[in-house]
């Protein structure tokens, strides 16, 4: 029976389209304003603090996704952060490059190449967080 | 000093995980490996899954940041599919490490469902 396979190769498209479509997207525990983890939590901090707007999905939620990002992206943990379709790493690399301006730079240069200046997370569906 | 390990801990099943641990690494040929237990940063009954590791060796020359933790990763596929529930990398070429010589604070793992974080 092939539905298993034809099941994950579709939550790897979700998560490919995902990434396409989001410039800027953590994939994290929990959401923005109720991280589930201290990782998690400085990640969302770090990328509030650079002041780019990014969408977000919750993996706790999103079991499908949970499991096959890591096949997607060769990355086991989370949080993991992409931009413009590459993985720029979890909370590690993430902290390394905020403290030394990389991380801004990253984002402001992907937001100014779409000419955007907003500064709201949304998860994927496109609900702002307040 | 060369292939340093300390696992901060009294239970034994984590002094084995953090041996394997160890021994795996050495296909880096590492110049140094510090694993430290952070267990106790984070709630619930997580004595042996969390785990903080700085490592130094020349093989990340010209690597990006990404590349070595995927490296890292792969090596320790296993316990990461098993035991280790988090594993914060901090992986450095002899020259960066000669320059840096300080490791960045792993965050509190706080409130409720954590304490199976970032597996």
């Amino acid at each position: 029976m092939t539905t298993e396979a034809n099941t994950e190769n579709s939550v790897e498209t979700v998560i490919q389209d995902q990434i396409n479509n989001n410039p800027i997207i953590l994939y994290m525990k929990g959401n923005p304003n109720a991280p589930q983890c201290g990782f998690s939590a400085q990640t969302v901090q770090i990328l509030m603090a650079c002041g780019q707007k990014f969408a977000y999905v919750d993996i706790l939620s999103n079991p499908d996704i949970r499991a096959n990002l890591p096949k997607v992206s060769d990355w086991p943990t989370f949080p993991q952060l992409f931009v413009d379709g590459e993985l720029v790493g979890g909370c590690d690399i993430m902290v390394d490059m905020y403290q030394k301006g990389e991380l801004k730079t990253l984002l402001d240069e992907s937001a100014a190449s779409r000419g955007e200046v907003t500064e709201v997370a949304e998860d994927v569906e496109g609900n702002a967080q307040v | 000093m060369q292939g340093v390990i300390v696992a901060e801990t009294g239970y034994r099943v984590v002094v084995e995980i953090a041996d394997q641990i160890k021994k795996k690494l050495q296909l880096l040929q590492p110049a140094r490996v510090e694993l430290l237990n952070e267990s106790q940063l984070h709630a619930g009954p997580a004595s042996d899954s969390h785990f903080k590791l700085t490592l130094v060796t020349d093989q990340f020359d010209g690597q990006p940041a990404v590349k070595r933790h995927q490296a890292v990763y792969k090596i320790l596929q296993e316990e990461l599919a098993g035991p280790v529930h988090a594993l914060a990398l901090h992986l450095y070429t002899p020259e960066e490490w000669e320059s840096e010589k300080q490791v960045p604070e792993s965050p509190q793992c706080a409130g409720k469902n954590t304490y199976k974080s970032t597996s």
